[in-house]
């Protein structure tokens, strides 16, 4: 399939979550002309946050404007950024990297460093904060694309386990089917 | 020998169910051939079930043959396949021949005995794991008229919800 959409924009909306953004939003774009890409919506820490494929039968300045009121009311901060590329631009991951440790400054510091001297291509990266409020322990999930084997990248990422992190690497097998 | 158009989503015709084949007989060997020519024109498919060309029949082929490290029984035609036994979940990524430009995570059972005929009517039972059994119960799917799309869930949530697959 090939993208027939020209002119896509970064959307981005960050506010305090409750029930009826996305409509809202929606609505709007559609009223002004936009058509929908890809989008991902996500709540962190409790805060509403998208990120929307829009693209523009009207000026930027208009979309924003159009905007505004339902920003307004519902609190929420805009971005609407020229986007280059368009739909379709995915690279498929190969591999994930699942990482678990005693939360400390530094781990995603120190784990993408030693992927990118891999040269890991880093596609998804999604992390949380889970365990008790007075030992809290961090986790990560990556997923991402590389020609280096799962054995070479797992040797790499073997000094993460002395600093008390625990690394697995495993590799993404996508079905067709 | 043909290679048959592959019916791509949003077209209806994905969601029929399939009926069972009840003749083995030379136009059944014909069409598998052309089903296995589909297969093989695409984009590297590890299975193709007939209803993705409009043969709304329970037929499929499999064959992880080129994947030595993954455990499978080879190359497959399953006619009338049915799974028996389910065990355990897992979350994998999955595209299809019928849904271009997409990849979404699917939670398939880990273990799966399935029973199904060969192109001559045998019976044949198989015990299957991992990306076969996986493959497997993609493939069946669509002869129930279901797509992986149907199944996709979100990588953070979804994997602890469902015990009990189907």
């Amino acid at each position: 399939m090939t993208d027939t959409l020209s002119d896509w924009n970064l959307l981005t909306l960050v506010g305090a979550d409750r029930p009826g953004i996305v409509s809202r939003v929606t609505r709007v774009l559609y009223e002004c002309g936009c058509n929908l890409g890809e989008a991902s919506m996500i709540r962190l820490g409790g805060n509403f946050t998208i990120m929307l494929m829009v693209s523009d039968a009207r000026p930027e300045t208009e979309i924003l404007d159009a905007l505004a009121p339902v920003a307004e009311e519902l609190g929420l901060r805009i971005h609407l950024d020229p986007l280059s590329g368009g739909l379709h631009q995915h690279l498929m991951p190969n591999v994930q990297v699942r990482v678990t440790g005693a939360d400390r400054a530094g781990i995603v510091a120190d784990v993408t460093e030693i992927l990118a001297e891999q040269g890991f291509n880093i596609l998804e990266l999604e992390s949380d904060v889970a365990g008790e409020r007075e030992r809290p322990v961090y986790i990560m999930n990556i997923q991402g694309y590389s020609d280096r084997t799962i054995e070479a990248l797992a040797d790499a990422l073997v000094p993460m386990a002395a600093r008390g992190v625990s690394v697995d690497v495993s590799p993404v097998d996508v079905l067709i089917g | 020998m043909a290679i048959l158009d592959i019916l791509k989503l949003p077209d209806q015709r994905l969601k029929q169910v399939s009926e069972p084949v009840d003749s083995f007989d030379q136009s059944l060997r014909d069409f598998i051939a052309d089903l296995e020519e589909t297969r093989l024109a695409g984009p590297g498919a590890v299975g193709i079930a007939a209803p993705q060309v409009a043969h709304f029949r329970r037929i499929v082929i499999l064959d992880l043959s080129s994947r030595p490290k993954t455990p499978n029984h080879g190359h497959l035609v399953l006619i009338n396949p049915e799974i028996t036994h389910w065990e355990g979940f897992a979350m994998g990524r999955e595209g299809c021949l019928s849904v271009p430009d997409y990849t979404g995570n699917v939670i398939r059972a880990t273990q799966i005995r399935l029973k199904a005929q060969d192109a001559d009517g045998v019976e044949h039972q198989y015990e299957m794991e991992g990306f076969e059994a996986r493959a497997v119960q993609h493939e069946l799917d669509h002869l129930d008229g279901l797509l992986f799309v149907d199944r996709v869930v979100s990588r953070r949530t979804d994997l602890y919800r469902r015990k009990v697959y189907k």
